[in-house]
């Protein structure tokens, strides 16, 4: 028998490199991520008769909620800027990091049925997830940016500048990989005990209080905007408001600080995916 | 020939036992015994894979050093009794998990059949869900347009195909999710038959694909129970018993070995002294399974007599027991009961020897049970009877087939008849 050639397709091994995140592979499957999208968006809002507007009703609600809550009852001041598109952008960026976190830490124990029947790489479901809210984050932000106009037309001075505008991309490529991040170290962790999964929840919220959704960062201060600041999320989202309406706080520092800290997130994220992602079938 | 798939020193391990405080304590351990860079003491303790044997270590190998290859064009049939790690082989090789050592090498492209459905979303619609779950399966989009009008004729759901599937009757999904596996052009398929569920139609449905992928030179990896299956469509097979290799070859000889060590199967039986069967007339010594040649067999061939043969003793005078076998299918109902037509008058006091011939073409392959007894007739008493002195197979080897039929022939009995046909016109 000739066996002279030795070009496997694959081989499987027991280990591989833990930063060899196979992209290779998950463009290969580029299609599937595409078709992934596709199914969260329409079963999303799927036998609904409002359909697709549930995209802006969701976040709206929210924001009539908070400017009752904290605007009137707590009487947080909001920055001079108007309570609408305060709230709004503190939960548009708020909520595409929180789904990403909740849903991809879920990934495994949702999946497992697929996962345990069928390969593909496994990173192409919480790449789905981070497309998916952000196009729910697109969305919301055209929302935003409508409403700005309109307070622009009503005598609302912002700062804006086309340059700033250019920026929000960065941010939210940094929002959506902290969420990524997150998301992979408490899936990873998940797997084989679910108790992080019940922590997770409680976390988030904290984690929401401790970062200026609902209120400026220039409200607070001594030790209490310290540790406001310790939460990477912080300079993310007044740096968002920032670029958005050319008020609020962003330091240099923080956002250093920020950036660092994602990415260092990220990294362990991989890792620990990647590390995880070849057995945890066997221990879900 | 070239070699598709290539197997070396294979092994997997699992965890038995639940994960909580005990085991987050064992696995800090583990990490702060191999970050001192020593060998992870998680697998030295494991050992092999025997459900029925209780042992005090948490590990498990189900599969242990395992090497095998298979050439293109193979109909590769992987037997063994329930968690010999058929199953598991089958995971390693699509890549759902990782061996713990060893490593398989693959050239083309792996689908397997057990992954009917796999990703279909209800609230979609049947369209929908044919470029969803093709893409599931490895498909690119381009492909599944490319095929998507055939795999829409196969399904026959044409109506239904802008409907949503939650609204589709079982029937109508699994005909649609099998379409879309079907239209898959793997060079290896999988077929695991042990986990395919569906009704007969879509069974056979299952087969046939294998059969035309098998016929197109490509290659077939089929896992089943189902032994008659096994030997018609496969050339090669690997017989797994506790995650270890014990036999590889050809099907037939491989498929017969397998029965032979069948846990149910009992072609020879002695009683010991106390045990013995029977009453104060007479008593079963032993019994065993034999070819025509008074030699002892695992496994009967189709198309050779064999023979059944008992040692009872008579413990009385006068007395005149006729042995009797009953034969049985696998669920125990009877096919035919023979005995000895008239009352041997040989049958003194002492021990005694009777055999019974069956002819060759008499039974059609499967599993039967021998019931052994012998009886008075007047008055009518029963000695003994056991009723699963014996259990066996009957094997057809199917290079000897007349025809190009290669399928299962249904019927409890497989005479072979006289047959004329004439031209009448």
């Amino acid at each position: 028998m000739p066996e002279t050639h030795k070009d496997w397709d694959l081989i499987i091994k027991p280990k591989s490199n833990l930063l060899d995140l196979q992209l290779n592979q998950v463009w290969k499957y580029r299609d599937l991520l595409f078709l992934l999208v596709k199914r969260d968006f329409i079963s999303f809002y799927k036998q609904t008769v409002l359909g697709p507007i549930w995209f802006f009703l969701q976040p709206l609600f929210t924001v009539a909620i908070y400017m009752f809550i904290f605007g009137s009852i707590a009487g947080i001041e909001t920055d001079n800027i108007p309570q609408p598109i305060f709230y709004l952008s503190g939960i548009t960026a708020w909520t595409y990091f929180s789904e990403c976190v909740l849903k991809t830490s879920n990934i495994f124990r949702e999946n497992a049925g697929i996962f345990g029947k069928v390969y593909f790489p496994r990173l192409i479901m919480p790449l789905c997830v981070v497309i998916s809210n952000l196009l729910k984050f697109g969305i919301q932000f055209l929302l935003l940016i409508i409403l700005i106009v309109y307070y622009s037309f009503n005598g609302y001075h912002f700062n804006f500048s086309v340059f700033n505008f250019f920026l929000i991309p960065i941010f939210i490529v940094f929002i959506a990989a902290f969420g990524l991040g997150v998301g992979l170290i408490v899936s990873s962790l998940t797997i084989k005990y679910r108790d992080f999964a019940l922590l997770l929840s409680f976390a988030m919220s904290i984690l929401m209080y401790a970062c200026p959704v609902v209120y400026p960062l220039a409200s607070l201060s001594g030790k209490m905007k310290f540790i406001v600041l310790l939460n990477p999320m912080t300079s993310l989202i007044e740096g968002f408001r920032f670029l958005l309406f050319g008020y609020g706080s962003l330091n240099i520092y923080s956002s250093l600080y920020g950036i660092v800290f994602i990415l260092i997130t990220v990294f362990i994220g991989v890792i620990f995916f990647n590390k995880v992602q070849k057995n945890f079938i066997d221990i879900i | 020939m070239q070699t598709v798939i290539e197997v070396e020193n294979l092994s997997k391990a699992y965890q038995l036992g639940e994960f909580s405080t005990g085991s987050l304590s064992q696995d800090i351990g583990r990490w702060w015994t191999m970050f001192r860079g020593k060998e992870d003491p998680f697998l030295k303790v494991g050992e092999e894979n025997d459900r029925t044997i209780i042992s005090d270590s948490n590990v498990v190998w189900s599969l242990k050093d395992i090497d095998f290859s298979i050439q293109q064009g193979d109909a590769f049939g992987i037997i063994g009794r329930n968690g010999a790690g058929k199953s598991t082989l089958l995971k390693l090789l699509s890549q759902i998990t990782n061996p713990t050592s060893g490593n398989i090498k693959v050239k083309g492209r792996i689908a397997s059949l057990l992954e009917v459905g796999t990703g279909f979303h209800p609230e979609l619609t049947g369209r929908e869900n044919i470029f969803l779950n093709g893409a599931i399966l490895g498909m690119t989009k381009k492909e599944i347009k490319g095929k998507f009008d055939e795999i829409v004729a196969f399904s026959g759901v044409e109506k239904y195909i802008d409907t949503p599937v939650k609204r589709y009757s079982s029937g109508m999904y699994v005909r649609l999710a099998f379409a879309v596996a079907a239209h898959l052009e793997p060079e290896i398929l999988i077929v695991d038959e042990v986990l395919a569920v569906g009704d007969a139609e879509f069974q056979k449905k299952c087969m046939g694909k294998m059969k035309d992928v098998s016929g197109e030179g490509r290659t077939v990896l089929f896992v089943s129970h189902n032994m008659t299956a096994m030997n018609t469509l496969c050339n090669k097979v690997l017989y797994l018993a506790n995650g270890r290799i014990k036999d590889f070859g050809e099907a037939n000889a491989v498929i017969s070995n397998y029965m032979g060590a069948d846990i149910k199967v009992k072609t020879k039986k002695i009683w010991d002294h106390s045990e013995q069967p029977g009453d104060d007339k007479a008593k079963l010594h032993s019994v065993r399974l034999l070819n025509y040649n008074e030699q002892e067999i695992d496994v009967v061939d189709l198309d050779q007599g064999f023979a059944i043969e008992m040692n009872y003793e008579v413990l009385q005078q006068g007395c005149f027991p006729i042995p009797n076998i009953h034969v049985m299918n696998q669920s125990g109902d009877p096919i035919f009961v023979t005995s000895q037509s008239a009352e041997p008058h040989f049958n003194e006091l002492g021990m005694h020897k009777s055999i019974v011939w069956l002819p060759a073409n008499l039974l059609n392959t499967g599993e039967y049970i021998i019931g052994i007894a012998a009886t008075t007739l007047s008055p009518l008493v029963t000695h003994f009877f056991v009723k699963e002195a014996l259990v066996f197979h009957i094997i057809e080897d199917m290079n000897l087939r007349q025809n190009d039929y290669k399928g299962t022939i249904p019927g409890l009995i497989r005479p072979k008849l006289r047959w004329n046909s004439v031209k009448l016109s």
